[in-house]
């Protein structure tokens, strides 16, 4: 390498630190608050001189990974206490409400404090078959590609750790899919029948559901003109009359993008009703079964992960992303936004889990391929006619067209729920 | 319409979300250490010594007799028996029960000629030790009558009727042996009679 390449390589590393630590595009004096991740992160790297290019990009970097892993890392541990006390209270139970630190019980949610120091000192059981390196690596695995999407989220209006990432969306969805492969790791390391064919059952599910996945976030990208995920979510600003926003889900190709997204976001993270990868009644516990203790633990971080990752991307996609709901609201830091989303969509999930039963695996492959794939590429043209449509002015041309989108959305759900449910109609009880 | 089965679905759980939160009847949760299930009058594990009065040991009905040793199917009771210096009554010197034996059949009940054992409702009884802790003493079986009235109300009525019923009993007989005494203490000797009925003649 020459000098000239070298100075090349530090001003393309200064051009990455300007872009993620200052913030751009403020038309009015951007409020304290908004501005404060991006201040403090100003702050620590001004300790380095100006001309270390690569110690302040290396720096920036180190910064924003220790924010991710400590915002995302809590939001992990108290997400499973609310889970299991939101699971109780859809059932009429309590829920986890005994744990307490020095006297101090605040309804229970210091349980993730005693579950780790029991994950921690619980007896790691290998098995004696198993690959010992695979079964290792596997957890770890699961937890790093599960961190890799959180890189291009857009957390607010100056806040995204790779802002500078034009193909953010194709980069999160190649780190998702690497998940998979964790999962088969773990599968295929523990010589057991059983995590053997749940591994198996997660490929198939997780591949299957990746094409609607993938499907219904090209709207969003056709729509932004952008494979920036701050491009998207840039695109989604403004208020109709100030109060009804602009987001993806208040028009009809993004409804129906958003339930689909939604569905298959579920299925993504392994959740109920789509867990039969770790279907307890049929397989024991899938390829989590030859694993204990803290390896255990971190194939569940890995999930939650995936789970707010993959929740992160909805809101970038269809809810707007760190927008506020209305422009009177904007007062609120936009990271709070998106996190308030982020938790809501996250609920919901919960909400989901507490509601519906576990699929069959022919259930689960008829769902996407009959019903979801065939309804994202309508979406897609729905897309297609929306922006066509764009132009269209007047109040009748309007309302045409929002009936002519809601007409391409509507009456495929209907034909094809018809199709679908033909013959699986309210079941006679004949006596045995 | 697809999926409107779900949406009922959603509507439930969110109810039972929502209510468990407004209306504690639907929390069925038991808090145990802060609050205990109601037992049932007729629950019982293992017996306990019923003692009348105010001190415990001294107040057992308990007489030794040994009826429950004897009849206790896995052999869980042992008993010392030895006789009150004072009363001359027998009493039991020793008295234990291994309850982690026991197997609450309640035959010991059933053979007690005293009312003295009764079944227990105490169910906390863990211990950090296998043997000794589990094997309790006559000190730790004694409870007072009162205990077992408040455990067992209808039984312990009964049981009262028993005592009381065999109360009369001894006391008639009593009095019927007082009464006895009594006559034969007020009617001179009986003069001795000849074979034929006639009094002899001196």
């Amino acid at each position: 390498m020459t000098v000239d390449s070298y100075t090349a390589l530090a001003k393309h590393f200064a051009a990455i630190v300007a872009e993620t630590t200052t913030p751009t595009g403020a038309a009015a004096p951007a409020p304290f608050l908004e501005t404060l991740p991006a201040d403090v992160l100003n702050w620590v790297v001004n300790f380095l001189p100006d001309d270390a290019h690569w110690l302040r990009w290396f720096l920036t970097s180190i910064v924003a990974i220790v924010a991710i892993l400590t915002v995302f890392g809590l939001t992990f541990a108290f997400l499973t206490v609310t889970e299991r006390k939101l699971l109780g209270r859809f059932q009429n139970r309590y829920g986890p409400n005994r744990v307490r630190i020095f006297g101090v019980r605040v309804f229970g949610f210091f349980q993730p404090f005693a579950d780790a120091v029991k994950a921690l000192t619980k007896e790691d059981i290998v098995p004696t078959a198993a690959d010992k390196v695979l079964h290792l690596a596997a957890p770890a695995a699961t937890v790093a590609f599960s961190l890799l999407g959180f890189a291009v989220l857009p957390y607010g209006r100056h806040l995204t750790a790779l802002a500078g990432m034009d193909a953010a969306l194709l980069y999160f969805f190649a780190a998702g899919a690497a998940s998979e492969l964790a999962i088969f790791m773990a599968g295929w390391s523990s010589l057991n029948k059983y995590s053997l064919i749940a591994a198996m059952r997660a490929l198939a599910q997780l591949i299957s559901y990746e094409l609607p996945l993938l499907l219904v976030a090209v709207p969003a990208v056709m729509v932004a003109g952008t494979l920036s995920l701050s491009g998207i979510v840039e695109a989604q600003g403004g208020w109709l009359g100030g109060v009804v926003p602009h987001w993806n889900i208040f028009t009809p190709w993004g409804f129906a993008g958003a339930i689909i997204f939604y569905i298959a976001a579920l299925a993504e993270c392994n959740r109920c009703p789509f867990d039969l990868p770790e279907g307890e009644s049929e397989i024991i516990a899938g390829y989590l079964t030859e694993y204990s203790g803290f390896k255990y633990a971190l194939f569940f971080m890995g999930e939650y992960f995936g789970m707010a990752a993959l929740s992160g991307l909805g809101v970038a996609l269809f809810l707007g992303g760190w927008q506020a709901p209305c422009e009177f609201l904007q007062f609120v830091p936009s990271y709070v936004w998106f996190y308030v989303k982020l938790v809501v969509v996250i609920l919901s999930f919960m909400w989901m889990r507490a509601t519906l039963l576990r699929l069959r695996m022919d259930q689960l492959m008829r769902l996407a391929w009959k019903c979801l794939v065939p309804l994202a590429l309508v979406n897609l043209a729905t897309v297609v006619f929306w922006e066509r449509t764009a132009g269209w002015d007047g109040p009748a041309l309007q309302a045409v067209r929002w009936l002519a989108a809601l007409a391409l959305v509507v009456v495929p759900f209907v034909l094809l729920g018809k199709t679908l449910s033909a013959g699986f109609g309210p079941r006679k009880y004949r006596y045995a | 319409m697809l999926g409107t089965g779900i949406l009922k679905g959603l509507y439930v759980t969110a109810k039972n979300l929502a209510g468990s939160y407004h209306d504690p009847e639907r929390l069925t949760t038991i808090q145990y250490p802060e609050e205990t299930a109601h037992i049932p009058e007729n629950y019982r594990n293992y017996p306990f010594l019923v003692f009348d009065g105010a001190e415990a040991v001294a107040g057992l009905r308990c007489t030794a007799c040994k009826m429950c040793e004897k009849e206790c199917p896995p052999q869980c009771i042992y008993i010392v028996g030895e006789r009150d210096p004072a009363t001359k009554k027998m009493r039991p010197k020793v008295f234990d029960l291994d309850i982690s034996v026991c197997m609450g059949c309640g035959i010991c009940v059933e053979v007690c000629p005293f009312e003295s054992i009764k079944m227990d409702q105490h169910f906390e009884v863990a211990a950090t030790e296998r043997f000794e802790e589990l094997l309790l003493h006559r000190e730790q079986l004694a409870k007072p009558d009162s205990y077992y009235h408040k455990i067992h109300p209808t039984e312990a009525a009964v049981s009262d009727g028993v005592l009381a019923a065999e109360k009369r009993k001894a006391e008639e007989r009593a009095a019927k042996a007082a009464a006895a005494a009594a006559a034969k203490a007020a009617t001179p000797p009986v003069p001795p009679t000849t074979a034929s009925g006639e009094p002899v003649s001196a």
